[in-house]
């Protein structure tokens, strides 16, 4: 199910005009690239875009290929690429459960199936009792290990990380960026990370790209 | 917070409370005693289930009963449905802004003007005669009035579903709905489905109150039932008041069975509400918990049109006829123009002045009320908050003619102040909704900051919070002058027939009367609101145009 991700030529633009200069990387299956820059260059937009998720007055130019088969066009639901925001974004009506079978792919059929994979996702990453917990009595580090497991078990064959780790304190910063980073590798998703920090990239150890202004060329 | 700050605080919240909920309280405690056959004025005490028994043996009881439930329910799910259906586009529209003149305009405006516009001598029929109609007279047509309620249903959604459309989109303007609609759709959720399971959910909490303030306004509204709704038989609150208007002592005691047969309707309707909500956040779950990510698809832009447009019809039709001067049908314009309507010659500009009079005072004092209610706030007085809804909830017909009794018995003439302390039941929950947020979020570090240089108390109040709060102060005097400016039979009925606002002067004309100057009543009831509204939202950028910080966005 998984792929390589491929970018080729990806600006973001506006009001027409790049932020930076054109970006072109290939990120191999369980591979994690990391974006650096200063703030305000454009790096979460960079992300956006390769969503699906880019709003106007920002565009986007480029292509998304994943395994060889240009995305650019299709719609964010249709393109498989999951995403793991700063905050988590767990959505706050749902239980830890809800949300986590809320992004099970509907290929898992039957409601013994679906709780079964949901207990098996949250054994994964140690919370094996919390199915009915509400997720604003998580704590920071719980609610991203909920995220991440969303994202795995909506099988995507991408998974796009904006500063994930940004809001945690040190200690559980590296504790849950092994663990995110070991699941990327153990489901072999290729995966990019946007980030201020020059320790995330060494942790990621793969690629790393940093988006300069557009005169100058991104390496 | 002291022991001695505390019992302070709660009997500060408890004077207050008595003050507000007062009239409602007393005006319920008298019907209900009524409706059991207790009357003192006329020598009667009960108990007694004489005033039941006629109830039940008036004729069209029952269809009144079921046409009640119809409307209102009807009017309330269509509202909240179009107000669903319209937030995703409306959403960081410029085009929202638009809907506050809707919400500001009382029901009985919008109620003369959608019937101006829908009447088979209304303003659509004109513009569709004879060249596509063939009529050159207004055709036998029941469009208002109708026995099935269908022109109530939709003169209630007229104004709701632009009531519940703000709500929701304030609500969504607390939430990163941008996020939440990346996140779902990376999960691969399609616009509509993500719109539809993971953002409108999570706003519902905010929405609750409001739906059940609509559902039981819609089940007993007088006003809107009056000018557009059914007539044999008329719904309940408008049977309700005939028995009591009628003033024939033999139809009181009913009536007042029938009041409080009004609030256990309503009370039911919200039970029913509360099982619909259980429903349908299980079918929600269910479909999230299979993973159903529904079919693609973005939210349509039409119930935006649909909430809008048909509002915004009734407003012209208003203005129209109100400079009319000869207009025959079918004419789509008129043929000759007039401000006659405008002369004040049926007591126009008295009753617009009667109308800003009493909302300015029910408005201040409900601004002051509720300033010393937060300022006190303990733990206490966020459950206490959820109280003070009780008007919003109870029926008018349940408490209002209840509470005339009660005046005359203390021998309290019914006049203006009585129409100002109804008034203010109403005033002052909207007032504290709008204020409660920002007091809480307000930046606690300011009044630290004031405190350490020495700044008592008031001073801090007066100072540092107040003026920091002046834009939503504006919003919330706005909204509360625009609830005061609606009311039609608390002022009806506290004001012994004797006060007469924009809204009761427009009901009163609008069956039968002039037109024109109906059409005129109506404009300017809702013309003043929406004045009110646009000064306040201009003020603080007024006042603070050198201080960024505070100007806000209109």
């Amino acid at each position: 199910m998984t792929a390589t991700l491929d970018l080729r030529d990806v600006v973001v633009l506006a009001d027409g005009r790049p932020l930076f200069a054109p970006v072109s990387l290939t990120v191999a299956p369980g591979a994690v690239a990391t974006v650096l820059g200063p703030s305000g260059i454009g790096k979460s937009s960079l992300l956006a875009w390769i969503g699906g998720h880019l709003a106007p007055p920002l565009a986007g130019a480029g292509h998304v290929l994943l395994d060889g088969r240009d995305v650019t066009a299709l719609p964010a639901e249709a393109r498989r690429i999951g995403v793991l925001f700063q905050d988590a974004a767990l959505f706050p009506h749902l239980s830890v459960g809800g949300n986590l079978a809320f992004g099970l792919a509907a290929d898992v059929r039957g409601r013994t199936a679906r709780r079964a994979a949901v207990a098996a996702a949250l054994e994964r990453i140690g919370l094996p009792d919390a199915a009915d917990r509400d997720p604003a009595t998580l704590s920071g580090g719980e609610r991203l290990r909920v995220a991440l497991m969303r994202t795995l078990l909506s099988a995507p064959r991408a998974v796009l990380l904006d500063e994930p780790f940004a809001a945690l304190d040190p200690a559980t910063r590296d504790r849950i960026r092994a663990m995110t980073l070991r699941h990327l590798r153990e489901d072999k998703i290729p995966a990019l990370m946007v980030t201020h920090d020059a320790g995330d990239a060494a942790a990621a150890g793969g690629a790393v790209v940093r988006l300069a202004p557009p005169d100058q060329p991104s390496a | 917070m002291g022991a001695a700050r505390r019992a302070l605080s709660a009997a500060a919240l408890t004077a207050v409370a008595a003050l507000v909920l007062a009239p409602v309280l007393a005006g319920l405690a008298v019907t209900l005693a009524m409706s059991a056959g207790h009357l003192p004025a006329l020598g009667l005490s009960g108990p007694d289930a004489g005033p039941w028994l006629r109830l039940g043996a008036q004729p069209g009881l029952a269809q009144a009963v079921a046409l009640t439930l119809w409307t209102g329910g009807a009017a309330a799910a269509l509202s909240l449905a179009l107000a669903f259906a319209a937030a995703p586009a409306l959403h960081g529209s410029r085009a929202a802004r638009l809907l506050a003149p809707l919400i500001g305009a009382p029901h009985a405006a919008l109620a003369v003007g959608f019937a101006f516009l829908v009447a088979p001598w209304g303003w659509l029929a004109r513009l569709f005669s004879p060249w596509a109609t063939g009529w050159d007279v207004p055709p036998d047509w029941p469009t208002v009035n109708d026995p099935l309620g269908l022109a109530l249903i939709a003169g209630l959604v007229l104004k709701e579903a632009p009531f519940l459309t703000f709500v929701l989109l304030a609500a969504l303007a607390q939430r990163p709905v941008a996020r939440d609609l990346a996140a779902a759709r990376a999960l691969g959720y399609g616009p509509r489905a993500a719109w539809r399971l993971a953002v409108l959910p999570a706003c519902w909490p905010a929405v609750r109150l409001p739906v059940m303030i609509v559902l039981a306004y819609a089940l007993s509204a007088v006003d809107p039932a009056l000018i557009l709704g059914p007539t044999l038989p008329p719904t309940l609150p408008v049977l309700t008041l005939r028995w009591f208007a009628a003033g024939e002592t033999a139809m009181v005691l009913p009536g007042a069975a029938a009041a409080v047969a009004q609030a256990l309707l309503v009370a039911a309707a919200i039970l029913g509400f509360l099982g619909a909500e259980r429903l349908w956040r299980a079918r929600l779950a269910a479909q999230a918990a299979r993973g159903d990510r529904g079919r693609p698809g973005r939210p349509g832009r039409g119930a935006a049109l649909v909430v809008a447009l048909p509002a915004a019809g009734a407003f012209a039709a208003l203005a129209l006829w109100s400079v009319a001067g000869r207009w025959p049908f079918p004419a789509a314009l008129p043929a000759t123009w007039s401000a006659e309507a405008w002369g004040g010659g049926q007591g126009l500009w008295r009753a617009a002045a009667a109308t800003a009079g009493i909302g300015a005072l029910s408005v201040a004092l409900a601004l002051a009320l509720a300033i010393l209610w937060l300022q006190l706030a303990g733990p206490l007085a966020r459950a206490a908050e959820a109280a003070m809804a009780l008007p919003l909830i109870v029926p008018p017909t349940a408490f209002a003619f209840g509470l005339a009794v009660a005046l005359l018995r203390i021998g309290l003439d019914p006049g203006w102040p009585a129409v100002v302390a109804g008034h203010l039941a109403f005033v002052f929950p909207y007032v504290l909704i709008v204020l409660a947020g920002p007091w809480r979020a307000f930046d606690p570090a300011l009044l630290r900051a004031a405190a350490a240089v020495g700044a008592g108390p008031v001073r801090r109040l007066a100072a540092v919070r107040l003026p920091v709060m002046l834009r939503p102060l504006c919003t919330a005097a706005a909204v509360g002058f625009a609830v005061s400016a609606s009311q039609y039979l608390p002022t009806l009925t506290l004001g012994g027939g004797r006060v007469r606002t924009l809204t009761t002067e427009a009901v009163a004309l609008a069956s039968g009367g002039d037109r024109r100057v109906a059409a005129a009543f109506g404009l300017l009831a809702a013309a003043l609101p929406v004045a009110v509204y646009l000064t306040a939202q201009a003020l603080p950028g007024a006042v603070w145009r050198n201080r960024r910080a505070l100007r806000g966005s209109p």
